[in-house]
């Protein structure tokens, strides 16, 4: 009983629970940064190791929280551990961090972490509120992938930044669609994303 | 221990997780800053080298592709100066290597307002003192480039970027762009090689020494020695290559420190 629920929190958040196309939520972040694979793959490791271990540190100490700050206990902690994510990415991946620039720091205010540290670690031993954080992180970070990949491709002809489509203005055949690098295409491809989940998975629908 | 929900109870816990908190970031601040500090001049360096075409020149390809030994070598040729902008004179009482014109800028008492300038920048202050680079090659007595900081205001962003100059001082050697945040894609696309490359060899002077390099509106015209084609729909971007170039080129820029260099002052005049 315990491994299945320890499988089904890791598992679940990938496409039955999508924290972004079931429960709608980091929505800001996810339009933002998916121009490109590369960021994309960064700001998803960034986002996962945040709701992980915040939620680990907040279930690893639920019992001693007082409820009439406890949100703010939660703030704290998640921001500590954005800065610290922040910091190692301008010590290691400085390329990275600057196109990222501020989005880093916005993950404090991703409702995807605040979300599962007040919904999910609050009540649950830290074990599996560490699991619950990872497969969180991992369900955002596989829509951003899936909205990065069609960005980057169609609208700079290359994926991790190899050319795949060569593009017209470097001597190529390809025409990028300019649609693609502004944000709004996100929210279309979001979209498609959403009802292509919805028509396998009908007991996502809401009722009208 | 008093009640998890006392008051005493919340203060000791708040007390406790703010020093707590404090201590993590605190250690990761302070253990990661030299790797972030020798991150932030490894970058500056790959820009100048790109701007002045060495690393293209030597070993052909962009900066951001070399090792840390390459680059060392590279920059090695590079000396840093600072120069008075109003004067055009070189400052000898301040080490390049500590100056920060960009801290300069934003300073009221280290930077001067731009008031109606013959060229809008977009910008309201710059520094009086900038920090400059000679690229001397070795065995060279005398440089073969000057790169000059520049910046100014495209759609969204400020524009921080290098001028590479050749000896001649009107020549443009390479123009590269280090920080911006305009729409990728569109005005993003400074940062395009191909549109980079277009920069060297125009004039950045016309013949009577006016500000005259620009970002064409459309295809720039066969022959004309001046104009880059503009970035396809990105004309306030393109406006602001053109504008923060001819500021930074003009009298309120560098154009002081461009006329004495001209009468054959050495770069290490004042150092």
């Amino acid at each position: 009983m315990a491994r299945s629920k320890a499988a089904s929190v890791l598992v679940d958040p990938l496409i039955d629970n999508n924290p972004i196309a079931l429960q709608i939520l980091g929505i800001c972040s996810a339009l933002a940064v998916t121009t490109k694979m590369e960021t994309s793959i960064v700001m998803a490791v960034a986002v996962i190791a945040v709701t992980a271990f915040s939620n680990l540190a907040v279930s690893a100490i639920r019992n001693y929280i007082p409820s009439s700050i406890r949100i703010i206990v939660q703030m704290t902690i998640i921001a500590s551990l954005v800065i610290v994510v922040d910091q190692i990415l301008k010590a290691y991946f400085f390329d990275i961090s600057k196109q990222l620039s501020v989005f880093v720091g916005l993950i404090i205010t991703n409702c995807i972490v605040m979300g599962r540290a007040e919904g999910f670690a609050m009540k649950n031993k830290p074990g599996v509120s560490f699991l619950d954080g990872l497969g969180n992180g991992l369900g955002y970070g596989l829509v951003l992938l899936f909205v990065a990949f069609f960005r980057e491709l169609f609208g700079s002809g290359s994926l991790f930044g190899y050319t795949i489509l060569p593009l017209t203005r470097n001597g190529g055949w390809y025409n990028p669609n300019n649609l693609m690098l502004l944000p709004p295409s996100a929210f279309f491809l979001i979209g498609l994303l959403i009802w292509l989940i919805r028509s396998f998975k009908p007991e996502q629908i809401e009722e009208a | 221990m008093p009640q998890r929900d006392s008051f005493a109870g919340t203060l000791i816990t708040a007390t406790i997780l703010c020093i707590a908190c404090s201590f993590v970031v605190s250690v990761a601040a302070v253990g990661l800053r030299d790797k972030q500090e020798a991150n932030k001049v490894l970058d500056r360096q790959k820009n100048i080298l790109d701007a002045a075409g060495l690393s293209y020149g030597e070993f052909g390809k962009s900066a951001s592709e070399l090792s840390k030994e390459q680059i060392d070598e590279l920059y090695s040729w590079v000396s840093e100066e600072l120069v008075d902008l109003d004067t055009g004179e070189f400052v000898s009482d301040a080490k390049p290597s500590d100056y920060d014109a960009r801290e300069a800028a934003e300073k009221p008492d280290t930077s001067v307002p731009i008031v109606d300038p013959q060229f809008d920048p977009g910008v309201d202050r710059r520094e009086k003192i900038a920090k400059v680079y000679f690229v001397t090659k070795p065995g060279s007595d005398t440089f073969q480039q000057v790169v000059l900081p520049v910046y100014g205001k495209g759609l969204w962003s400020t524009l921080y970027g290098y001028l590479a100059l050749r000896s001649d001082l009107k020549t443009i050697q390479g123009l590269t762009f280090y920080e911006h945040a305009e729409t990728p894609g569109l005005g993003g696309e400074v940062d395009n090689p191909a549109w980079k490359a277009q920069w060297e060899g125009k004039e950045l002077y016309d013949d009577s020494g006016k500000p005259a390099a620009l970002v064409y509106k459309g295809s720039a015209p066969d022959g004309n020695p001046y104009a880059v084609d503009g970035l396809s729909g990105a004309t306030i971007t393109s406006r602001g290559v053109t504008n923060l170039l001819r500021y930074w080129a003009s009298d309120d820029g560098y154009g002081p420190f461009l006329a004495r260099l001209r009468k054959n002052e050495s770069p290490t005049a004042g150092s």
